[in-house]
């Protein structure tokens, strides 16, 4: 994730310094203290935040917890990650749930914060796990708002309650409510129009519309670029709306990330959930404890995991080991595979998520090329079962056909057949227990079918 | 900037005083915030406009605001081109600004190729004689590669169908953003020759500080303010007011 690199970056650096160094003296800690405050600020994180973030990171490390431990250095990687995921939340918060009838999530913050696609994010989210959810269209200012709900709330799979443009949204709101009870709703999420929190009026009507509908989370979109007026946002809004918690957005971009510091220690309130890319599936519980984990280089396997059950069935993984050990891997399955991996979330995400991608600085600073993989996936579609079969049949005349139906060009067609077929020769020197020819392997990185890498 | 106005002072070229060195500064900074001005270019016939940006930041809303101005204050016949064919109900969004603005709007189905609806618009805007084109593109963030194409593809198609154009490419910076605007700037200029800035949001609490760093090291200036979500929220860059603005409490 490029969101946090920078901070990522000269975090690791401090401590890996402090590990190196055995014992620690009070200016050792000192230095380290100062490092980590400037990495800090340089992020955007507000300065009154990182000046209590270092008091208290100074005063556990210059204590016996380190001191007179025997490794002080890893003491204070361990101090580090526990006060760095205190700043973000701690152990995470959890939505409050209604008791009886419908739970509701009152969505609230400024324009083009991402309110609307984070309702249907949130709704799909919810609807994972077999809750019936509802939306209610309240943003009756923002030309198309109500379309826009309509739209993407249905491909999350909820309902959407709308009265058009012309009502005032408190009774919108209460009126979406009064439905989601008749209909037996276990979630109701009320989207509204964003506003400034200087805007007296609109702050207003927010306070009405909490009170209509007594929801049991008010939650504030959070756009995650935003620089040092997210303190100022945040503060306003709680005295406001008195909010619950945070949704991130946009965490997909390489934005210092200073706001998501800031925002849990300013108001108290902890970031619930995190947005990270375009697809409505790119929608997560936000963990604290693994940002942190993250930030500081350890990587995030919990999550890691977490995607890949989702993804992976246990019988075709069996299955696909069989292929393999009998030498019947085909297109097909690749294709298979790729997709599953692919379903797992942008791949430079997943790189972030591995430990130690700090050490390997060169792949984390690689883009990798999305496109090339849509290529692929492309070229696959584009040939008959057959084909995917049995590789080998595919002669000139076939390769000018799925070219030209997956819009590349015979080349690219060329290269990927040359490549499977050498990725399976590979395989079965595996399978049968040989060393795999080092040669071979060169041959197979020169461009082998799997994701360019592309300096950022 | 800082060290600049210590010379000054030093040398005594300004009084060391606390008005008159506040004013200094607020020369200073309207000066670098100036750098490479110049007004939009309206001359193309027609002229093509193409609105880029990170997602929510007020593309679709500032096109509204510019074909309202063009077409109210100017009598100029606008063609709006909804280009962004991935965002939910996008073209509905525009379809209402077409509307309030008087404008014409030309557009395809969700999911077509943005390339296309570009194309159409400024064939629309030639066959019916319109004086600008306004193309809306869908918000993208800087940091994927292969939208970032996406959008150099659309400007391609474009100046494929009259050199020169598009002629002015203006990027829409959100005031709150902080230091990443100067990132998202360079990226999307890398991608599509960013001509100006439009920084919106300013009637919030957010001062848009980062126009400066855009406008010194990439030499890329602001040509636009939005100051609100009305069709009259837009006003023309002024160095000056945006200087005392930023020192402002």
């Amino acid at each position: 994730m490029a969101m946090f690199d920078q901070l990522s970056d000269r975090l690791q650096a401090t401590l890996s310094d402090v590990r190196s160094r055995g014992k620690l003296t009070e200016s050792d800690v000192d230095a380290a203290m100062r490092e980590i405050r400037l990495a800090l600020l340089e992020a955007d994180v507000n300065f009154k935040v990182v000046k209590a973030f270092t008091a208290t990171l100074k005063e556990r490390c210059l204590g016996s917890e380190v001191l007179e431990s025997l490794d002080p250095g890893q003491q204070v990687v361990k101090i580090v990650n526990e006060e760095l995921t205190g700043l973000m939340g701690g152990t995470g918060g959890d939505l409050a749930l209604a008791s009886s009838g419908p739970t509701v999530i009152l969505m609230a913050g400024l324009q083009g914060s991402g309110k609307t696609t984070a309702c249907a994010k949130l709704a799909r989210h919810l609807g994972e796990s077999g809750k019936s959810v509802a939306l209610a269209a309240c943003d009756v200012y923002r030309p198309a708002a109500v379309d826009q709900l309509v739209t993407v709330g249905e491909r999350a799979g909820a309902h959407v309650y709308q009265q058009g443009t012309e009502r005032d949204p408190v009774d919108i709101a209460g009126w979406a409510l009064e439905r989601a009870r008749e209909e037996g709703r276990d979630v109701l999420i009320v989207d509204t129009a964003g506003r400034l929190h200087i805007d007296e009026d609109l702050m207003a009507e927010l306070s009405r519309i909490r009170k209509k509908v007594k929801p049991h989370d008010v939650l504030l979109v959070v756009d995650a670029m935003t620089g040092q007026d997210a303190v100022g946002v945040a503060e306003s809004f709680a005295e406001a709306a008195e909010f619950d918690g945070v949704v991130m957005t946009k965490l997909d971009g390489d934005a210092r990330g200073g706001a998501a510091l800031s925002v849990k220690a300013v108001t108290g309130k902890p970031i619930l959930f995190a947005s990270t890319g375009e697809k409505l599936e790119n929608f997560d519980r936000f963990h604290p404890d693994r940002m942190a984990s993250r930030i500081l280089g350890m990587g995030d396997v919990l999550t890691l995991i977490e995607r890949a059950e989702q993804q992976v069935d246990e019988k075709q993984a069996l299955d696909l080991q069989e292929k393999l050990k009998q030498d019947r891997f085909t297109l097909e399955d690749f294709l298979q595979q790729m997709r599953q991996v692919r379903k797992m979330g942008p791949l430079s995400g997943l790189l972030g998520m591995m430990p130690g991608m700090g050490a390997m600085k060169e792949l984390k600073n690689a883009d990798v090329d999305e496109g090339e993989l849509d290529r692929v996936e492309a070229i696959i579609l584009s040939m008959t079962p057959a084909e995917r079969a049995d590789p080998g049949m595919i002669n000139g005349s076939r390769r000018k056909r799925i070219a030209t139906g997956s819009g590349t060009r015979v080349q690219h067609v060329n290269q990927l057949v040359k490549q499977f077929d050498q990725m399976r020769k590979l395989m079965r020197q595996m399978a049968s227990g040989k060393m795999p020819d080092p040669q071979q392997l060169a041959q197979m990185s020169g461009g082998a079918p799997r994701p360019k890498m592309r300096r950022r | 900037m800082v060290e600049r106005l210590e010379h000054e002072v030093e040398a005594g070229a300004v009084s060391a005083d606390g008005e008159a060195v506040r004013d200094r500064l607020i020369e200073i900074l309207a000066e670098v915030a100036s750098a490479g001005r110049a007004p939009i270019d309206l001359s193309g016939e027609p002229a093509v406009l193409l609105m880029v940006g990170v997602n929510g930041t007020g593309k679709t809303t500032t096109i509204g605001k510019i074909a309202w101005h063009l077409s109210r204050e100017f009598g100029l016949s606008v063609v709006l081109a909804a280009a962004d064919t991935y965002r939910a109900a996008a073209a509905e969004q525009l379809a209402e600004w077409a509307d309030r603005a008087g404008a014409d709007l030309v557009r395809s189905e969700a999911g077509a190729d943005p390339g296309s609806v570009a194309f159409d618009a400024v064939a629309a805007a030639r066959a019916r004689g319109a004086d600008v084109v306004i193309v809306d593109t869908a918000g993208r963030l800087h940091t994927q590669g292969n939208l970032m194409d996406e959008l150099a593809k659309v400007r391609r198609v474009i100046a494929k169908q009259i050199p020169d154009a598009p002629h002015e490419t203006l990027l829409t910076i959100d005031a709150t953003t902080g230091q990443n605007g100067l990132r998202q700037a360079q990226v999307f200029a890398e991608a599509v020759e960013v001509d100006g800035v439009v920084l919106t949001k300013l009637d919030g609490t957010a001062k848009g500080g980062i126009v400066l760093a855009i406008a010194n090291e990439l030499r890329i200036p602001v040509k636009l303010i939005g100051t609100g979500e009305q069709l009259e929220d837009l006003r023309p860059f002024d160095s000056t007011d945006f200087a005392r603005a930023l020192l402002a409490d």
